[in-house]
């Protein structure tokens, strides 16, 4: 991949902007996605999550397995705060 | 063994801002203890917003320098891309008559300080945030220099300005003991030791641990305050609209996300970063009824983070009087973030012997045994 690719296409991330975040010092999922945003999208990491962990662990010499994933943020899919508001959404598709 | 003159316990906006400060005005040779990464705790959890209308004297002007400070952030540190400032103001609304009144006396006092803020009435509230449920409302202040900033940014550029000034930061260090031998102090981490005559203490929601380390009791609680963030829509609320009445504030962020939050005065205090279900229901029923336009859009994610509380809600800045060269900035409560230039020059002042920029005895650790408190009217 070179380094235009977006890895993260909620949030338009480049892999040269993870690269950079790498080169910078971060060492984690959790640290790249707080400084690009990587994750944070609609899909909430679901898409980038893998392909951002290969290049941490292509570039720091660390094993895949082994790093550290982000806290799981609630709700699973994204829901109207209108339908948040009725109290109802835990069945329900929003 | 890691011998340094200043070594500073915790890597969030406070610890690194102090780490800058210090750096600049010479003293380089600090180090940086972070159990985790940089901006792990309340930092990277907090709303980030910052705002000029306080209701004292010393937290208006805390906070009017500390704003400067952010505004020029970026040139000043050298930091391309800038730190994500929007001032696009705070509303904030009042509900009862007695809020009317403490928010009038508010605004004589900003205004006494060079603090360009005013009075709204419901229809001027309307035309400043076009969708408003005005119903209830009595009135509004508003002041167009309030805003928000990136809370990762502002701390990376705090933290790349002192690195390169010589400051070494060590992340994943966990501070697990600290032994007092004369004036020098032994700092024990997870990554072995650290030695210096002076150690701040800059942990948020565990600074009380820390001080426990040198028998030194701090009133600092950590509380659980739940936020979250909805998909990036079109821009259409400029400033943070704010309800003590409700106990809630609102935001869009310049990527146009909404961000919001409660306080829950009922929170069991104890250090909780789960997310709740109750809090998110709630939440969009308080909010849907203020901004009803915001029923069409989806929260993609919740999260938690601490307030590290002071008694009377205001910092502990300065040194322990019984542990001399043993420094807290602690018990934000809340504010910390906007405040944290300010945070760092004083305590850089402080900690050289320099002349402090502000008065800063009112923050003393020493208020809480002899019962001055600080009290500010003007808190969520
Ligand atoms: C939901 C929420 C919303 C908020 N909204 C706002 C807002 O809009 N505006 C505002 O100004 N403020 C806001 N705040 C408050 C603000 O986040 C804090 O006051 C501020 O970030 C405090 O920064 P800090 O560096 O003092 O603490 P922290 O960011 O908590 O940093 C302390 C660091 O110390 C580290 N640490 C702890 N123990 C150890 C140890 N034993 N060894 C090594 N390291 C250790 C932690 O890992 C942590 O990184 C909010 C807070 C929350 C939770
Ligand atoms: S692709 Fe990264 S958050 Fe969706």
């Amino acid at each position: 991949m070179d380094d235009k690719t977006i890895v993260c296409r909620c949030e338009d991330v480049t892999l040269e902007e993870v690269r950079e975040a790498i080169a910078g010092g971060a060492r984690t999922l959790d640290e790249i996605k707080r400084l690009k945003r990587c994750g944070m999208g609609p899909c909430q990491g679901r898409t980038c999550r893998p392909l951002i962990a290969g290049e941490i662990a292509r570039l720091t010499g660390q094993d895949q397995a082994n790093l550290a994933l982000p806290t799981f943020r609630p709700p699973a899919i994204p829901l109207k705060l209108g339908t948040l508001a009725r109290g109802g959404a835990k069945n329900e598709q929003a | 063994m890691n011998r340094h003159e200043v070594i500073i316990i915790g890597g969030g906006v406070t610890g690194c801002s102090i780490a800058y400060h210090l750096a600049a005005r010479g003293m380089r040779d600090v180090a940086v203890l972070e159990r985790a990464y940089l901006t792990s705790g309340a930092t990277g959890r907090c709303g980030a917003g910052f705002r000029h209308q306080w209701g004292t004297k010393t937290n208006c002007l805390l906070a009017k320098y500390a704003i400067a400070q952010l505004e020029r952030l970026a040139e000043e540190l050298d930091y391309p891309g800038g730190v994500e400032i929007k001032q696009g103001g705070y509303l904030i609304l009042a509900y009862t008559p007695r809020m009317e009144e403490q928010f009038k006396k508010n605004l004589a006092l900003q205004k006494s300080l060079g603090i360009d803020a005013r009075w709204v009435t419901p229809q001027e509230a309307r035309e400043i945030v076009p969708f408003l449920n005005t119903k209830g409302l009595l009135g509004a202040t508003f002041c167009a220099k309030d805003g928000h900033a990136n809370p990762f940014k502002v701390t990376d550029a705090y933290a790349r300005a002192a690195r390169r000034l010589g400051v070494k930061i060590h992340t994943y260090t966990e501070v697990q003991d600290i032994k007092i031998e004369g004036s020098l102090k032994t700092v024990i981490t997870n990554r072995g030791a650290f030695q210096a005559p002076v150690v701040v203490n800059a942990a948020g929601g565990h600074a009380a641990e820390i001080g426990r380390m040198v028998g030194v009791d701090l009133p600092v609680v950590p509380e659980r305050h739940q936020i979250l963030v909805t998909e990036p829509v079109e821009p259409t609320l400029g400033p943070m609209v704010m309800s003590f009445y409700h106990n809630l504030y609102c935001q869009q962020t310049p990527h146009g996300s909404f961000i919001m939050g409660l306080g829950d005065p009922n929170e069991p205090k104890e250090y909780n970063v789960r997310s709740s279900w109750q809090f998110l229901s709630q939440m969009a029923q308080k909010v849907v009824w203020l901004l009803p336009v915001l029923k069409n859009v989806r929260v993609v994610r919740q999260w938690a983070g601490v307030y590290d509380m002071s008694p009377d809600r205001q910092p502990v800045l300065g040194e322990v009087p019984e542990v001399p060269g043993f420094y807290v900035a602690a018990g934000f409560s809340g504010h910390g973030f906007m405040i944290a230039p300010m945070t760092g020059q004083l305590m850089a002042e402080i900690i050289l012997g320099l002349p402090t920029t502000l008065p800063v005895d009112m923050f003393s650790l020493s208020r809480f045994t002899t019962g001055e408190l600080f009290v500010e009217p003007s808190v969520v």
